[in-house]
């Protein structure tokens, strides 16, 4: 799935990254927390999360996360959107539930990784 | 071969946004290096677990990382609270981080055991009152 469809499925705002909409991702992990994503995730992954702070973009930075999705329309501030810019990973923002954005993207195919 | 490449890093204890400056650091070193994405992640995901330990338990430390060829040798020591029981610290859930620290997303109790997970050696000597010293090595593959 590219990161693109996810932007889509979760109708999300794109916060930064625009440019790297076309990667391609093939699992997803939904967590708060980040020692859970260090010890599990492998793959080329996004990484949904209801957890906003610079931390959240490091550990997707650890783990070579192409994305990652804040949940129920949260906004991460300046210093974190600097940070993913830097590191090039895209934010996107969805007003979506954690739960519900989990099932639309496994309807649609995409799986958790192991 | 037998070219070592060190990397000293000060972890400041007060700065929670800052902690996994040193893991990137590193990060990119070994990718620049050449070394496998394996290795990298390995590398990685040991060495921000125990940064992160460094700002919330022992109110900062230093690391020092070691790379050569055939390995990767990590030390990270602190002057922090020091560890009572080594054995129990290893064990998955248990956590003596405070509540704020789970907020931020660790403190779960898998610090430790996902160091261990991720290296090929792990070795802790820490003594209460006095610091903690964790030697790491994950070796290139």
């Amino acid at each position: 799935m590219k990161v693109y469809e996810i932007k889509e499925i979760l109708d999300a705002e794109i916060i930064c990254g625009e440019e790297f909409l076309d990667r391609e991702v093939c699992a997803a992990c939904g967590s708060d927390m980040m020692s859970d994503v260090l010890a599990y995730v492998k793959e080329q992954a996004v990484l949904l999360s209801g957890l906003v702070n610079p931390q959240v973009v490091r550990t997707a930075e650890m783990m070579d996360m192409q994305c990652i999705v804040f949940v129920r329309g949260k906004q991460p501030d300046q210093g974190i959107i600097d940070l993913a810019k830097d590191r090039e990973i895209v934010l996107l923002s969805t007003k979506e539930t954690m739960f519900a954005s989990c099932g639309m993207l496994y309807e649609k195919g995409l799986r958790g990784g192991r | 071969m037998g070219n070592s490449i060190t990397l000293h890093y000060v972890v400041p204890g007060d700065d929670f946004t800052r902690a996994g400056e040193a893991s990137g650091s590193v990060k990119r070193t070994l990718k620049d290096l050449g070394f496998s994405p394996e290795t990298v992640r390995k590398v990685v995901i040991a060495l921000y677990e125990a940064e992160i330990n460094l700002v919330i338990h022992a109110g900062g430390g230093e690391i020092d990382v070691e790379i050569s060829p055939e390995v990767v040798s990590i030390v990270l020591a602190d002057k922090g609270p020091g560890i009572p029981d080594v054995e129990l610290a290893m064990q998955e859930g248990y956590s003596t981080a405070p509540d704020n620290v789970r907020s931020l997303g660790f403190g779960a109790g898998m610090g430790l055991p996902n160091i261990k997970k991720y290296t090929d050696e792990m070795k802790i000597d820490s003594t209460v009152g006095v610091g903690t010293t964790m030697y790491l090595k994950v070796y290139n593959n």
